[in-house]
């Protein structure tokens, strides 16, 4: 099986490199949000807005792209590859874990550029704070993939995977205080905020780019993360393993 | 093993319908076997049962020397599957799919055997999305077949193809058995098809098989061969001088037509007409005609068409 996930991861990989260009406007959205909404934030956070700023847009960037990484499997599923595939001797496991692996590695390569972009503008964060943010994505994106894949695939009227993952996504991403820190919402609030996986993983991102690699903050980020992801992938693995499809 | 596909009472039911209602079918290697009904008799069903995409809710089968139930896995190393809507994501190359194909089946040295394919199948190496409806699906059954199955499944393999494309695709198919002892199970619904690519055809109905035979030999049962003759004299005279003959089934008298439903047989033409002389009765013009595929099956559908009104 691990043949299986490396090819598949491969081929899926270097069609979506060859997709360049939705790479490129992928990346580009994260990107803007920080050039045209970032100063803005200065001006109530002051000076650390960017410490603040940064770690939110990473979740932006992972809900919008590895949460609607689904998109692909729908055109997939309607051209007869998956099928194709399903029936080749590679397990059910391995078609959905090479994806997984892919958009889990693209979206560490566009978290990469975007947090080059906040450097641009006075983001500052030690090497191993840097590395261990990168290391929270990781499970992160891969629960956010499955969960989108699982999600395609039940989908029986698949034009309704854009406009129901998105109301999806945006609830997740307001929720998870991405954009403005939850300890300024009312109570309510932040009690539905804290019901969401996401909210722990921008606050570890944070207390990891802030360095302080000790904190509960991050203990409890990286604990929802890896929960998160075993339940998500389990979901993906029953989708995409039943026969009836 | 001289059995490639077995099957005892294979049966689906989805919530509420029968979609296939216990199939008994036998195919042995290196025959071409046609699976013919019409829309919504049961073909795609069961040829996803026996490619394992589907679970049957009832009987048995073995495929390929692998049990369909206890054994997927095992029977899906041994078979190609295309199925009808095309397999191929039209942002890949030619190459790229197949490379990938045989990488998930093992085969040695992928990249040269994809090449072997790209060239067998008269492809080049492009964009997918850029090919012809013809060179896509000549492509889809290059990827049945990158691991040399020892079964390949076509699921309507020609429908929205145009002549020629379909011409060759028959030719390919043909090929598939004539130099590589490749088993071929089809199914269509064009009965031409049936007719010049089958050894053998099963057709299915209403989630049954209903008959079964070479082309020829279900014309022969089904169908019979059709003589029309229009004659100068007297039609009563000319009816009763015929329908007693020995090889005549059925005659039918449209004005001074005689339309004759006959048993098939060289000698035919030359017994009627001494059999109209001997009545005094002088032929205009006499005409034979083999059946067709679509004669059987129209033949099939109204005898049961009849017994379900009887």
């Amino acid at each position: 099986m691990p043949r299986d996930i490396w090819l598949i991861f491969r081929h899926q990989l270097r069609l979506t490199l060859g997709g360049w260009l939705g790479l490129v406007f992928g990346v580009l959205q994260p990107v803007l949000n920080l050039v045209l909404f970032g100063p803005l934030l200065g001006t109530y956070l002051g000076h650390d807005s960017w410490q603040i700023f940064v770690p939110g847009v990473l979740i932006q960037l992972s809900l919008l792209s590895a949460g609607l990484a689904g998109f692909g499997i729908v055109f997939d599923a309607r051209f007869g590859v998956l099928e194709r595939l399903r029936v080749t001797p590679a397990s059910r496991l391995a078609l959905l874990l090479g994806r997984v692996l892919t958009n889990t590695v693209v979206l560490l390569g566009q978290a990469v550029i975007v947090i080059a972009a906040g450097v641009a503008f006075g983001f500052r964060v030690p090497v191993a704070g840097l590395l261990i943010g990168l290391a929270l994505l990781v499970p992160l994106a891969a629960g956010l993939a499955a969960l989108s894949y699982a999600f395609a695939l039940t989908l029986k009227r698949q034009e309704l995977f854009a406009p129901l993952s998105s109301t999806f996504v945006v609830p997740m991403l307001l929720l998870s205080g991405a954009m403005l820190p939850m300890s300024a919402a009312p109570g309510w609030l932040d009690a539905v905020s804290r019901a969401t996986p996401f909210r722990y993983g921008v606050e570890a991102l944070r207390a990891a780019f802030a360095g302080h690699y000790a904190s509960t903050t991050l203990a409890a980020g990286l604990g929802v993360s890896a929960a998160f992801a075993v339940a998500a992938l389990a979901v993906g693995t029953r989708t995409f393993t039943r026969q009836h499809s | 093993m001289d059995h490639v596909i077995e099957a005892r009472g294979l049966a689906k039911s989805f919530t509420g319908t029968d979609a296939v209602r216990g199939v008994d079918l036998t195919v042995r290697a290196g025959e071409i076997v046609g699976f013919l009904g019409p829309n919504g008799a049961g073909k795609t069903t069961t040829l996803r049962m026996l490619t394992t995409l589907l679970r049957p809710t009832g009987g048995t089968a073995t495929v390929a020397g692998h049990d369909l139930i206890a054994d997927p896995a095992g029977v899906r190393r041994r078979i190609g599957y295309v199925a009808q809507g095309g397999s191929t994501n039209p942002s890949c190359t030619a190459l790229q799919e197949l490379v990938l194909q045989a990488r998930l089946y093992r085969v040695p040295d992928a990249r040269s055997r994809s090449l072997d394919l790209l060239a067998d199948f008269d492809l080049a190496d492009r964009a997918i999305g850029a090919m012809s409806g013809g060179q896509k699906r000549r492509l889809d059954i290059a990827l049945g077949v990158v691991h040399r199955p020892a079964v390949v499944f076509l699921d309507e393999p020609t429908t929205g193809l145009d002549p020629q494309s379909r011409s060759a695709l028959w030719e390919h198919i043909r090929r598939l058995r004539d130099q590589h002892g490749t088993t071929v199970f089809l199914t269509t619904h064009y009965l031409d098809e049936a007719d010049a690519l089958c050894d053998r055809i099963l057709i299915i109905d209403q989630g049954r098989i209903v008959d079964e035979g070479s082309p020829d030999d279900l014309k022969a049962r089904l169908a019979g061969d059709v003589v029309t003759t229009e004659i100068a004299g007297d039609p009563g005279r000319a009816r009763a001088a015929l329908a007693d003959l020995a090889h005549v089934r059925e005659v039918r008298v449209t004005g001074r037509t005689l339309r004759l439903t006959v048993e098939p047989g060289d000698r035919i033409l030359i017994e009627l007409t001494r059999a109209l002389d001997a009545a005094g009765v002088e032929p205009l013009s006499i005409q034979h005609t083999r059946p067709t595929l679509d004669d059987v099956f129209l033949a099939l559908t109204e005898r049961k068409a009849a017994a379900r009104a009887a």
